[in-house]
């Protein structure tokens, strides 16, 4: 990197010439206010907050005002942030915005963490002069997750820069005129964007807030925060988890400029409240009834005594937890509790990312990609966050454009200008239209075998010793090679997939793409997305699928069943769990929330979730991270891996009793298996960092909020397992970055905190971003081309292929379960090409009877015009469909008919 | 020989002196209205609970001795769910009214706290409530707010201007 001086108030600074004076500013640390301009938005001018002087030369004494985000940083520059005019206009304009500003902070929701607050301060304004009426807006209902209280505005654009620029949203805007220009919807309803929860982040004051969070309100100072990992996507983007008086009270982003940079979904961002359901499982349970903690690790110990052991691990467990069950088990006894189908895709995923050349990216890659290919995935409902990413990534060729012209990529408008409706190279190739199609550059919606017929083709076109695909339509054999050449052509080319299709063949037509064009000498980048937020952890293990416990129940006297965080009656069909259950003598589930498997359990034993224990889930890209315990629950609820462990000494098993803590824990499994050596080194342990307050410290009712229990406080509950204190303890010395549990700053309350926490705004946090990747592509050429390509798909009369369609809400097993997304779930219901509905005499919105298997059901007809000829779609994940594994062949009848032949019930 | 006489004389004359200890407790000494004893939650003039439960006290209260949870009834008007002042923990600093943007939280010129047992040293929101609006009379928090609630519309509230309706189109 260049590097380019210049004066600030007379002092030298070394600084990044590509940069604007704001961003520069704030890197070295200075406090200069601003509003409109955002590391990830760029710089528009439009708030006149960010105002420095700057200077001709060293002569000049006058200067002149300008805005320190509308100007390059470049050589020589002179500027004053301390000037007394400049800081009599900086608080001139502090005092405009504030002109119209509620008297609402006492019962604002951004109090305590507003930028707009913290801005005033800095500026110094305190007392409003203007003595004519405020102006006041109506707000607008926006859904359960965001608040509008649109008299706080400040007009800045933030809001709606994001939504629809960045985010590609519609539904949000600016409307009417001058003072009055009021930011919401055409009319009342619920925010479509899968990103609106960002606005409560992105906005500086209090007019978007956290719908969820208002239910139990909690100031930013008064919350115990950790920092935690999302579990409801196998992205693993960065969370921080807040606690107040022993619940879970939100979700806010944690930057980490890896993975989820500023922004979270809002599956992210609201699921949390899953935590607390009403179907959450809080002391143990023997054969149904409640049980204490004794009666329980009794009855576990007694069950372990009597005979053989078998483990069904967990997708969404730890790794610890997994590890533990496998411990207790024996690693033969061990089984993943995915679908034999996931569980195959899985592996071949990751052997394609660790045999072949292509490398997996991380999402800060997967942004800078300049030309991508998405095979078979609905990213914005699947891998959100990868979705907005690639919305950014389709600006990167064009904005050569401007680069050519020398306007710098930070200066939003004139690059947006000058960029206009180009967009880079994004092709899409998915069973149905999804919400990227609309940035695509061209899009392909065709049956899972066609999908990957078309990839392999692509791999052909790029590489002709891939082989080739047999009877390709022309039409294919043109897009094929339109998209070849894109990817041919870009500097960093990206190949997307993943498992939703089931369909082993589109996973490995990517992977063929991503080795041909490593072949051809192009540095691809191949993404796979994982099913949930620790599947890649799990498949490292290596544990064989569902059906191989079946086989052992069957074979070998398996006296119990031990499962791990898994709802079985959603990874296989009802019959094939029953027979499982029946198998054996003793089920034993640990589970969060009740399901079915809970219901038929002997024994339940209440598991932490993310909120309330630690672990390390690997995401997509092969990242492990660390997530830690937010809160220190009342009830029996604790880790997985702390219960198994409990039990296995209790019944003299030697083999766990070496591992106390976290530490030991990650260290045993890191010695043990060799795909996790470097699992100790995913956050420093406790012994290496002193005290980390998890309470910031201006917490505040320590010595009165459990005075109505005893007056006489307990000493705070202590945290065997990592650095961070459920206090205000903190040891002197930086916190590493992986164990930040909130960004806060003097003078910085808000979220904007995180400016003080980069190495450089917008750059990786200081001391490295957290994670340590697992996997990395093999040095060694041994790889092949897959040569198994499927023949082309053929509808079949009177059968149609039924796929999984996938939605952000409802699709994903515990945020269904938030209250909040809960209110947002679809209805059950059949997705049909409008042909293939008439076929059947079936109408939008009438319904329709579906035979799946044995069973029959009934389901509102949903008309897709996307959808391929001889498919048709079900919510993936939604019950009572969710053990059912897609895809396979249903049959169709109209209400009132009866299926024909074997079909009849 | 002469100090013994005069000291002798000294306590002679102060039997006639006026007396200066109070008999308390029968009798009530004199503190003055702004005296930071016995903490209160007033009401606004209107008999409306004024504590919005904004939590600055709280975070105002050195030895932290004040916990609170805020709810919202369904107008939108926001006040606490349970409101708990630790007692033997509080040291009457008085920076919880100091905080307070309501006038909601009062010290009051009352020192008899004493108990036998700490426990009941620990006040809930009806050991604190009291019906008036205690040393400030007037002053009602909502009527200055721009959030709506009920009986109070947007627009409503002192110097506020009507709302701005978004589908006119005039300039
Ligand atoms: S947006 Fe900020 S300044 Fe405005 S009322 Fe809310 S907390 Fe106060
Ligand atoms: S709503 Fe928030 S983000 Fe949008 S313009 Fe107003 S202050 Fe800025
Ligand atoms: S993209 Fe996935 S990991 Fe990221 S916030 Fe959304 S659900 Fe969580
Ligand atoms: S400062 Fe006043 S209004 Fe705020 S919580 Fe305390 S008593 Fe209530
Ligand atoms: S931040 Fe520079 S003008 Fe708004």
């Amino acid at each position: 990197m260049t590097v380019a001086t210049i004066f600030i108030d007379n002092a030298p600074r070394e600084v990044n010439p590509k940069q604007n004076l704001l961003h520069v500013c704030l890197s070295l640390g200075y406090d200069l206010p601003y509003f409109c301009w955002h590391p990830a938005l760029g710089s528009v001018g439009a708030c006149r907050q960010c105002a420095v002087k700057q200077f001709r030369n060293e002569q000049d004494a006058t200067g002149k005002i300008v805005m320190a985000c509308m100007t390059p940083a470049a050589e020589g520059t002179r500027i004053s942030i301390a000037d007394p005019e400049v800081v009599a206009f900086r608080a001139g304009v502090i005092q405009g915005l504030m002109q119209n500003h509620p008297h609402d902070c006492p019962v604002c929701d951004e109090g305590g963490e507003c930028h707009l607050q913290d801005m005033t301060v800095m500026t110094g304004h305190r007392q409003r002069v203007y003595s004519f009426g405020k102006r006041t807006f109506r707000n607008q209902y926006l859904g359960p997750l965001v608040n509008h209280e649109m008299n706080r505005c400040i007009q800045c654009q933030r809001c709606v820069r994001f939504y629809r620029e960045y985010a590609g949203g519609h539904d949000l805007n600016a409307f009417h005129l001058r003072d009055s220009i009021f930011y919401g919807r055409h009319e009342d309803g619920v925010l479509e964007s899968e990103f609106s929860g960002n606005l409560v982040e992105i906005c500086p004051t209090g007019v978007f807030t956290d719908a969820t969070l208002k239910h139990h309100y909690s100031r930013k100072w008064d919350l115990q925060m950790a920092p935690s990992i999302c579990v409801h996507c196998g992205l693993g983007c960065n969370i921080t988890a807040g606690e107040r008086y022993g619940t879970l009270r939100r979700v806010v982003n944690r930057y980490n400029h890896e993975v989820n940079g500023y922004f979270l979904c809002d599956r992210g961002r609201f699921g949390y409240e899953f935590v607390e359901s009403s179907l959450r499982i809080r002391h143990p349970l023997v054969d149904g009834k409640p049980a204490t903690r004794s009666e329980a690790l009794e009855r576990f110990g007694a069950v372990l005594r009597k005979g053989a052991v078998i483990g069904v691990g967990s997708p969404r467990a730890s790794l610890e937890s997994n590890f533990a069950l496998r411990a207790l088990a024996g690693p033969d006894h061990f089984f993943a509790g995915v679908p034999d189908e996931e569980s195959r895709l899985i592996s071949a995923m990751v052997r394609i990312l660790r045999d072949g050349p292509a490398r997996s990216p991380s999402l800060d890659e997967v942004e800078h990609s300049d030309a991508v290919f998405v095979l078979g995935e609905d990213l914005t409902n699947v891998a959100p966050i990868m979705a907005l990413r690639l919305r950014q990534s389709v600006r990167q060729a064009p904005m050569r454009l401007a680069a050519g012209l020398h306007i710098p990529e930070w200066l939003d408008h004139a690059v947006r200008e000058t960029v206009q409706d180009a967009k880079g190279p994004l092709f899409i190739a998915s069973p149905y239209a999804t919400k990227l199609d609309d940035i695509a550059t061209a899009t392909y919606h065709a049956s899972p075998d066609d999908l990957a017929r078309l990839g392999f083709a692509i791999a052909h076109a790029i590489d002709a010793t891939a082989p080739e695909v047999i009877a390709l339509s022309p039409e294919l054999e043109t897009m094929a090679a339109k998209i070849a050449a894109a990817l041919r052509g870009a500097q960093h080319p990206l190949v997307v997939a993943g498992a939703s299709c089931r369909n082993r063949g589109v996973i490995e037509a990517a992977g063929q793409i991503a080795w041909a064009l490593c072949k051809v000498g192009s540095p691809a980048s191949l993404s796979f997305t994982m099913p949930e937020c620790n599947s890649f952890g799990l498949a490292l293990m290596e544990a064989p699928p569902l059906s191989e416990a079946l086989r052992t129940v069957r074979s070998e006297p398996v006296s119990t069943l031990i499962v791990l965080e898994n709802d079985l009656f959603r990874r296989a069909p009802a019959n094939e769990v029953t027979s499982l259950l029946r198998g054996v003598q003793h089920l034993i589930v640990l589970d969060h929330l009740g399901n079915p498997t809970t219901d038929a359990a002997e024994l339940v034993l209440p598991a932490g979730t993310f909120a309330e224990s630690d672990g390390t889930l690997v995401n997509n890209e092969g990242r492990a991270q660390r997530f830690f315990q937010v809160l220190n629950p009342s009830t029996d609820v604790q880790e997985s891996w702390r219960w198994l462990h409990e039990v296995s000494v209790a019944a003299g098993s030697k083999s766990m009793e070496r591992w106390e803590d976290l530490d030991d824990l990650t260290a045993t499994i890191a010695k043990e298996i060799a795909a996790f050596g470097a699992l100790p080194k995913v956050a420093p342990p406790r012994s290496a960092v002193g005290k980390i307050a998890r309470e910031p410290s201006r917490y505040s009712g320590r010595t009165a909020m459990l005075a109505n229990i005893s007056v006489h406080e307990p000493r705070p509950p202590q945290d065997p397992d990592s650095s961070l204190a459920f206090s205000m303890e903190s040891g002197p010395g930086p916190v590493p970055s992986s164990l930040i549990p909130f960004f806060w700053a003097p003078g910085w309350n808000s979220v904007q905190a995180v400016n003080k926490f980069q190495s450089e705004i917008g750059g990786a946090l200081r001391g490295g971003d957290p994670g340590v990747r697992l996997i990395e592509p093999s040095r060694e050429s041994v790889w092949q081309y897959f040569s198994a390509i499927p023949p082309a798909f053929k509808s079949r009369s009177g059968e149609w292929l039924l796929i999984p369609v996938f939605h952000i809400f409802g699709s994903e097993e515990l945020s269904r379960h938030a209250q909040g997304i809960s209110q947002l779930l679809p209805r059950p219901y059949l997705a049909l090409n409008p042909a293939e509905a008439s076929l059947v005499g079936a109408k939008a919105g009438g319904r329709i009877k579906i035979l799946i298997e044995d069973s029959q059901f009934e389901l509102e007809i949903m008309l897709r015009a996307d959808l391929p000829r001889g498919v048709a779609g079900l919510p993936a994940g939604l019950p009572p469909f969710d053990g059912i594994q897609l895809p396979l062949f249903c049959k169709l009848a109209s209400v009132g008919t009866e299926f024909s032949a074997r079909g009849v019930l | 020989m002469l100090s013994l006489v005069r000291s002798l004389w000294e306590v002679f004359r102060h039997t006639f002196a006026r007396r200066v200890t109070v008999q308390y407790p029968e009798q009530k000494a004199y503190l003055s209205p702004r005296y930071r004893g016995r903490i209160v939650l007033t009401r606004d003039p209107d008999g409306g609970e004024r504590c919005v439960a904004c939590n600055l006290c709280a975070v105002a209260c050195p030895v932290a001795c004040i916990s609170l949870q805020a709810t919202e009834d369904e107008h939108g008007r926001r006040y606490p769910e349970f409101f708990r002042i630790n007692f033997s923990r509080c040291i009457f600093c008085g920076y919880c009214e100091e905080a307070c943007p309501t006038y909601a939280i009062q010290l009051t010129p009352d020192c008899e706290m004493g108990e036998y047992k700490r426990q009941n040293l620990v006040y809930e929101k009806t050991d604190l409530m009291i019906d008036g609006p205690g040393k400030y009379p007037d002053y009602n928090f909502w009527r200055v707010a721009g959030v709506a609630i009920g009986g109070k519309d947007k627009g409503q509230a002192e110097n506020e201007l009507p709302p701005v309706d978004t589908h006119s189109l005039m300039p």
